[in-house]
């Protein structure tokens, strides 16, 4: 169903009308020269010429205001009143506080403000880790099972097994074989490998950040394949077939037409994967339960810990304001370096 | 070049000896020892998966071994009794779908607003949709019980406690990250294919409906997988949004640990048999992640 | 073009700001203590108490058909898994849509009471289902804070027993259950010397470890809030008891070092397997049958004080754990929300449901027949004689988390080798108690 040309059927899906392009108007980007003609046919052409990406927009702005946008603005209100339980049942008496819940959260000297930093600093650390595994096994696997070879389609179902099986049950799985009496790990490790002199915590202390980036990694290295597999779909194959006749041999082809050409889905993803790894919520809450041993404290059980148990909702609003705000500041610089739309510069 | 010349080149292809295209034997050797890898990685806690829904509840948390030493069934049986497990498998299923099919539709066009045009305001669009991908979860939550509460009373729709404010809800989630990566998809369809079907008098909707989405489709299979496995496994909101009746999967999940029990093995049972269609369907979604659908097109 | 998207979203912000403005305050009136528009009909959100959410089902609706039949009420039940009950609770109070009656655990009645989603339990209300001297006076204390309304009536009680194996006691020459601590450990370690460990603890489980580090707090004389509300958890006393629990692992050897990670009753499977010799546990009768430990093998006994004759505020062995029954304050059914408490709270009932969950019945009169297992007279006598209430503050909850987490770091700390000392557990308190924020 590839475009095609040389027929000259009348397209289906709507006509851009020739006359649209009246003479001295821009094709496509809302211009805002005056035109003496009635006002209704003015607004419909310019509507259809220049409000192409603005309606193509409209639905997903208005889902997006209505159901996404506005509780986040809501949530940063929060952030400016003492939100706490007597006042849970109508938020509009609870009194403004200005800035005093961001105060208490970045106060390094008290006790909140020094746990809130570890954390932090706990799951920057992780996010990086988490996030270059998974990327790196994702392309790896992508690259690797480009070519066709026999029970290539059953591998990559068993390799995006672990991301349609339900958060709870996998991690559940994991904190059975990281038991230390009864665990698969210390069992292969300990009893049948002899790799360690006695069998490990996994589960509590300082093991527990390792417990925690496998069992992330487990998780959710199958989605980084499956974006990378579909991004590798899209390089034509005569391209490879060229660099072959010039000489490149496999290791040069992925170098340099592979990953050159992953790069714009390559930047979505590793943003993504670090937004993602960064608030995951649910892998270290089923896996340690209420409390993180301390080598394992994400900030997002942590802010829920100090916050929302509680139904302090403003300290925990201002705690995740202070969060937004860092990953802002990550995500515009890192759109900065990396540089959105290299390709499309070229085009232009 | 012309379709006979391209059939041609393609059939003579696939006639040549392997030999001269092959990969050379190191990138294979790599590719079985990382393969293998990878295979015993992901498979090891499926095994245990596995094993553990065929044990009595007592070995589940026993010592651990290779091979169970007593097999059984039963809990296949009694994860249909313990919670309405196809009840709640059926909720999941109207919701994720609807909601990925929904998202799919909207960020289609969404992203190729973002790819191909250059519009004020793009660069704080995206900004925003991906600023809430930075919040937590939970900040969301009550905030939008409340709206729907309110425009509930407003309205008389009642989308808390139904499956169409969780449709909405999922639909809305999972649109800023759609819309970003297929906008990502789309930005590797060469533009020149656009233009070609312009030429052929289809206007923008024409070029994207015809020429951009056939070629994108396993950036958009892609994108739809990521859309329905959010839906699926989304857990905060379905457990104050749903009732009874509509109680989804994952919620659902969580009545197999009781107060006076948990049963790991039933737990496992219901997760690998609601998660068998979910492979199966990748499986089948494999012919969509098959390169060929731009090779060629534009000559 | 610039008008238009001009206008496009100043309408937008207007309307979401109404959108907004509306959903900003909770409920419909703040102060009203519900209204009876809907007389025929009642919602009430039952907790998880069986063996799974269906069985709950089974059990309550012959009993909700009886109260309907009765008043001519129906009852729409939902029953609630307890992970998603508090979101639940918290979302119906700050939207005040919610149901009309609901099971609370009742370590939730003060931050409840607090968040005023909850009616007042006053005199006049309590009388309409049969006063306050009904219920046992441990149990009623666990109601919310003192010296304010109830925000809820008790339901189902639970106590602590100690549970022991009766068979490992009699090969150890062990001739009865140990009456005092030093007698706990001692008895402990005659167990190991017989290829048993003494005793298994749920470290890993905040609140176990909340719940014995506050019986052993006041079994010392201590508590870990003062009557101001301020947290005291680093005092001498609360140190002393959170080290002698701690100890049980550390320095006794009492326990496993396995069990610091033990936070899915796996305390509960090492006891029924023969394991442990010992269990300090909450109605334990149908999950160690469910592991395959029968009746017979196990003997129930209170649990033990520090010394043979413990004197008033230190004769406590147990926490009242338990459930509570409470009415929503936005209910559009006041009295017949009022008269399906006083139903679920009445002997006949109480006598029924306490037994399908093996729970004790706060409800005075409902204690009188013989209790049918061991484990329920060490409870029933626990709960008459030797219960105190866990704090009645509104950050209950944190301190839960706090302290259990205090000593769960106490226990992974001993597991892996470091020493366990009075100074390492008062700095683990301490930096709980900072976290208090107050």
């Amino acid at each position: 169903m590839s475009a095609t040309t040389g027929t000259h059927r009348p397209c289906p899906y709507g006509r851009s009308a020739p006359d649209a392009r009246a003479p001295g108007a821009d094709p496509g980007g809302g211009g805002e020269r005056p035109q003496p003609v009635r006002t209704r046919p003015r607004f419909a052409e310019r509507l259809r010429r220049g409000g192409v990406p603005y309606l193509l927009l409209f639905p997903a702005l208005v889902l997006e205001l209505l159901i996404h946008i506005a509780p986040m603005v809501i949530g940063v209100v929060m952030s400016f009143k003492q939100l706490v339980q007597q006042y849970i049942r109508d938020w509009g008496a609870a009194p403004w506080s200005g800035l005093d819940n961001f105060r208490v959260a970045v106060d390094f000297d008290a006790p909140v403000g020094q746990a809130l930093l570890r954390s932090f600093g706990i799951t920057c650390a992780f996010t990086v880790l988490a996030v270059a595994l998974n990327w790196l096994l994702g392309v790896t696997a992508a690259i690797l099972m480009q070519d066709r070879f026999r029970g290539r389609g059953v591998l990559r179902a068993l390799f995006l097994t672990p991301y349609a099986l339900p958060v709870y049950t996998a991690v559940i799985t994991w904190s059975f074989m990281l038991q230390h009496d009864n665990g698969l790990v210390n069992h292969v490790l300990h009893d049948q490998l002899g790799l360690t002199g006695s069998r490990s915590f996994w589960l509590v202390g300082g093991n527990s950040f390792v417990s925690l980036v496998v069992v992330s990694v487990w998780r959710t290295w199958p989605f980084a394949f499956l974006m990378l597999t579909a991004a590798l779909q899209n390089i034509p194959q005569d391209v490879y077939e060229a660099a072959q006749v010039d000489g490149a041999g496999v290791w040069g082809r992925i170098r340099h037409i592979t990953l050159p050409a992953l790069r714009p889905v390559n930047q979505v993803l590793v943003l993504v994967l670090f937004l993602w790894t960064f608030n995951d919520f649910n892998v270290p809450y089923v896996l340690f339960g209420k409390s993180a041993p301390e080598a394992a404290d994400l900030i997002s059980i942590h802010i829920y810990q100090s916050s929302f148990v509680t139904w302090n909702f403003g300290s925990g609003s201002a705690m995740s304001v202070l969060l937004l705000l860092f990953l802002l500041v990550v995500t515009a610089g890192y759109l900065l370096v990396t540089g959105r739309g290299g390709r499309r510069e070229a085009d232009v | 070049m012309s379709e006979a010349v391209r059939t041609r080149r393609a059939a003579a292809a696939k006639r040549r000896p392997k030999s001269p295209t092959a990969p050379p034997t190191s990138f294979v050797w790599t590719r079985r020892v990382l393969l293998t890898l990878l295979t015993l990685f992901t498979a090891t806690p499926l095994y245990v998966m596995l094993s553990s829904s065929l044990k009595p509840l007592q070995d589940v948390t026993g010592a651990f071994r290779w091979i169970p030493s007593t097999l059984t069934v039963r809990p296949y049986i009694d994860i249909w009794h313990t919670v309405p497990l196809g009840r709640y498998f059926l909720n999941s299923l109207i919701v994720a779908s609807s909601a990925t099919g929904c998202s799919v539709a909207v960020a289609v066009f969404a992203a190729y607003a973002v790819s191909r045009y250059r519009f004020r305001g793009r660069r704080a669009f995206t900004v925003t949709v991906l600023s809430t991908q930075m919040f937590p979860g939970i900040l969301f939550l009550l905030p939008l019980f409340l709206i729907f509460v309110n425009l509930g009373n407003l309205t008389g729709l009642a989308l808390y406690g139904s499956r169409g404010g969780l449709i909405l809800t999922y639909m809305t989630f999972t649109l800023p990250l759609s819309v970003w990566m297929l906008a990502g998809y789309f930005d590797s369809v060469p533009r020149d294919l656009d233009e070609a079907a312009q030429m052929d008098g289809c206007g923008p909707l024409g070029a994207l409906l015809r020429v951009v989405v056939p070629a994108a489709l396993p950036g958009i299979v892609a994108v739809a997988v990521y859309s329905f496995m959010t839906a699926w496994s989304e857990v905060l909101f379905a457990s104050v949004m749903t009732n009874d009746v509509t109680r989804t999967l994952s919620i659902g999940l969580q009545g197999y640990a009781t107060q006076n029990e948990v049963y790991w093995n039933q737990v496992m049972a219901a997760s690998l048999v609601v998660s068998v269609p979910i492979v199966a369907g990748f499986l089948l979604l494999q012919r969509y992640l098959v390169a060929g659908l731009t090779a060629g097109a534009v000559k | 073009m610039r008008r238009f998207r001009k206008t496009a979203a100043a309408a937008l912000t207007a309307g979401l700001t109404a959108v907004l403005a509306a959903g900003c305050g909770g409920g419909t009136s703040t102060n009203s203590e519900g209204s009876n528009d809907n007389p025929k009909e009642l919602t009430y959100w039952a907790t998880n108490q069986g063996s799974s959410i269906q069985q709950d089902k089974k059990v309550l609706t012959p009993e909700l058909k009886k109260f309907q039949k009765r008043t001519g009420i129906k009852v729409k039940l939902e029953v609630i898994p307890w992970s998603s009950l508090l979101d639940r609770i918290l979302a119906a109070t700050s939207s005040g849509q919610g149901p009309d009656v609901l099971n609370i655990g009742n370590t939730w009645s003060s931050s409840l009471q607090k968040g005023g989603g909850l009616l007042r339990w006053d005199r006049r209300t309590l009388a309409r289902v049969g006063g306050e001297k009904r219920f046992t006076p441990s149990a009623m204390a666990a109601t919310g804070a003192k010296g304010k309304p109830p925000a809820a009536v008790p339901l189902y009680g639970l106590t602590y027993g100690l549970y022991y194996n009766k068979k490992q006691f009699k090969d150890a020459g062990i001739g009865q259950p140990p009456r005092t601590w030093d007698e706990l450990v001692a008895d402990g370690k005659k167990l190991n010397k017989h290829g048993h460990t003494g005793i298994a603890v749920e470290g890993g489980n905040l609140q176990e470890n909340a719940h014995h580090a506050f019986i052993l707090g006041k079994q010392h004389g201590a508590d870990f809030f003062d009557s101001s509300g301020k947290p005291t958890f680093d005092r001498p006393a609360n140190v002393k008891a959170v080290k002698q629990y701690v100890d049980l692992l550390a320095n006794d050897e009492i326990a496993a070092k396995g069990d610091a990670e033990y936070a899915q009753n796996q305390s509960v499977r090492d006891f029924a397997t023969g394991k442990a010799g010992m269990l300090l546990w909450q109605a334990a009768r149908t999950s160690l049958l469910a592991h395959g430990m029968k009746s017979g093998e196990y003997g129930v006994a209170r649990v033990p004080f520090q010394t043979a004759h413990p004197l008033g505020g230190r004769r406590v062995n147990t926490m009242v754990g338990g459930i509570n029954i409470a009415v929503f304050k936005n209910t559009d059914n006041h009295d017949g929300a009022l008269k399906f408490v006083k139903f679920m709270t009445s002997v006949k009932e109480q006598k029924l449901l306490n037994n399908a969950y093996g729970g004790v019945s706060p409800v005075l009169k409902a204690q009188q027949d013989p209790p049918r297992s061991p484990d329920e007279a060490v409870q029933r006598e626990a709960m008459a004689e030797s219960a105190a209430p866990l704090p009645q503050v509104p950050d209950e909850s944190q301190f839960e988390n706090l302290v259990g987490t205090a000593v769960k770091n106490l226990f992974a700390d001993a597991a892996a080798g470091k020493k366990v000392t009075t100074a390492s557990v008062r700095r683990e308190l301490s930096k709980a108690q900072q976290q208090m924020g107050k």
